[in-house]
Parts: C-alpha cells; structure tokens; sequence
C-alpha cells in the first residue's frame, strides 16, 4: 500500500539529479530493495507503470529491481543468519536478542538518463 | 545514447535533509511540532480535542488535519478556537517534510508553541516519512488488538511514545497491555506507554504532563 508514495518520493530524487546534471530523459532507473523493506516488487511494478504515465521525466523509464537478502545478526551467540527464513528468532541458539543487519532498504542505484 | 549515473541513494534520504532542516528551523522559532499517527477508528480525533481542552488555557496552539475527508475533525477542533489548516496531500497516503513546512507557512505559526499534525489514518506511510516533526506519538486502540507491534514494527520503532487508547472497553477485548508493552519496548527501548481513556479520561494528565514537559524542554 505504501509503494505509489514511494515512487512519487524517488521522482522527487530523479528530478533534482535531472536538474544538477541538466538531463531531460531518464532511460532506466536501478533500484536495491531489501528483502524485509515490506516493499512488494509485483505491487511496485504497478504502480510504476501507473505514475509513469503522470511524470514526464520518467516517461520512458524501466524499472529494475534488485533484491538484497535480509541477514540478521545475534548478539547472544554473535552469528548472522537469513532474516526470512528464520525471523527474530536466532536458529543457532534460539535466542530472540537479534537485529536486521541489512535487507530494509529501498536505494537508487543508478540511473541511464541523458 | 544514454550515460549511466550513479547515484546510491537511500529513497527516503531527501526527505530526510527536509525534514532536518525543517526541525532546525522550528527549534530557531522555538515551535513544538507533534506527528500525531494511528489506524483510522482508534480515537485520534477524540485525544486531540481532549488534548486541546487541557491545554487550551497554557499554551497556544495549531492543529493541521491531514485526514482525507477532515471538514468534520476541521470544524469540532476549530470550536475550541484552537487554529486549523486542512492538508491537502494530493491523495497521498502519507504527509512528507515538504508538505509539512507547506501547511506551517500557510497556518502561519508566529504567535504559536505548539502545532499538532493529524497524520493520515495508516500505520504504514506515516511511519516511513520523516514530517520534520519534534515528536511522534501514535494511538493504538485496545479494539485494534495487541498485535499491531508485531504487524506494523516500523510505527512502533519511529514513535516517541504510544497512546494504547480506550482502556475503558478493555474488560470487553484480549487485550494484554502488559505484553504489548513488551513488544512495543522490544522494537523501540526507549518508546513511552501511556494507557488512556479519550472518552472517560482516564490517564490522560500523564500524557498531557509529559506533553507540556517536552514543550517546555524544546523551548530553552
């Protein structure tokens, strides 16, 4: 439910790196979306072929997605494992005293424009 | 030809450096700007007149509705002859930073300590756009169940303190506040818990202490 807001956020981006690079068309926009950022790539997708027909900067723009892996790390038994697989709960020691090292982001990568 | 540029930026970086900016600016102008966020249904429009009723007379405030379809909430807050902007956020889910200083400029914030947003009705949105607010508190309702931190982690991590509202129904629901309260710190230690009643109030002076220290703090 959150993803059009997103999209109208990185349109926000690209306009400023259109305008500090003096670029009119963007070609393709590359994005890094971790695995546990609740961000669903099929959902995305809509909607951005839905807002690109509203956003004459991104017109003609592809989208690619790439997916990061969730990692936890535990702070009991200092061992990282897959966050989806196994959740909050560490599969080493069954400990719950865990955080998400790294799969809650959504970056732009890159950009093709000219 | 197209030229690849990079960029490796986090999505919601630029509104990050708004909203920076934004609480800059309100702590130059010693304004206390307070994120209120929750479900629609869990009581937010009740708390903030119930709010606005204890302090009417200590401090002078705004309120900024950015609930969709808000005439209603508009009208009864601005019976208390407390100041009220509508937001418009284009049929957006969520209010950003931008939006934010937008409405503040048009309220026009001179004379004020202390300007409440109404976020709109959403666990999700609101919770993953920094508004450049102070605080941000969230009502979690006792009918909404005690699940919600573990559904919604991300409104549980970012807010300054919880509202668990309408305790008076509580006999009537499984609603085990001290468990919640245990997911709620889990995902965020230092989160403040105050169970209330908008509709009896019960526990509210706690959240209103807590509001007027934290005005008071902002403002030195």
């Amino acid at each position: 439910m959150h993803e059009l807001g997103i999209i109208v956020q990185i349109t926000k981006s690209l306009a400023e790196i259109a305008e500090t690079n003096k670029l009119t068309e963007i070609g393709s926009v590359t994005l890094e979306i971790g695995e546990v950022s609740g961000i669903i790539p099929s959902y995305f997708e809509d909607c951005w072929q839905y807002y690109r027909r509203k956003n004459e900067l991104i017109r003609n723009a592809e989208l690619i997605i790439e997916i990061k892996p969730g990692v936890t790390f535990c702070e009991d038994c200092r061992k990282i494992y897959e966050t989806v697989k196994y959740g909050k709960e560490c599969p080493f020691c069954e400990n719950e005293n865990t955080f998400l090292v790294e799969g809650n982001e959504c970056i732009i990568k890159q950009i093709e424009a000219r | 030809m197209f030229k690849v540029y990079e960029v490796k930026e986090n999505v919601f970086a630029n509104n990050e450096r708004e909203a920076n900016k934004l609480r800059k600016e309100l702590k130059e102008r010693k304004l206390f700007l307070l994120n209120l966020m929750s479900s629609p249904g869990s009581g937010k429009t009740t708390t903030l007149v119930k709010t606005l009723e204890e302090l009417k007379d200590k401090l002078n405030m705004g309120v900024m509705e950015a609930d969709i379809d808000g005439i209603v909430d508009a009208k009864t807050i601005a019976e208390l002859g407390v100041k009220t902007i509508q937001v418009h956020t284009g049929g957006m889910c969520h209010l950003d930073a931008d939006m934010t200083r937008q409405a503040l400029t048009e309220m026009g914030t001179e004379d004020l300590d202390l300007v409440i947003l109404e976020n709109v009705g959403n666990l999700v949105c609101p919770a993953e756009f920094d508004t450049g607010a102070v605080k941000n508190v969230m009502i979690l309702s006792i009918p909404e169940g005690d699940d919600k931190p573990l559904k919604y982690p991300l409104m549980f991590e970012v807010s300054d303190v919880v509202l668990i509202n309408k305790i008076d129904v509580l006999p009537y629901f499984d609603f085990n506040i001290e468990q919640c309260s245990k997911e709620i710190h889990k995902l965020n230690p230092k989160a403040k818990i105050f169970p209330i009643s908008s509709k009896t109030g019960e526990g509210i002076q706690n959240w209103i202490d807590w509001l007027v220290a934290a005005v008071h703090d902002w403002q030195q």
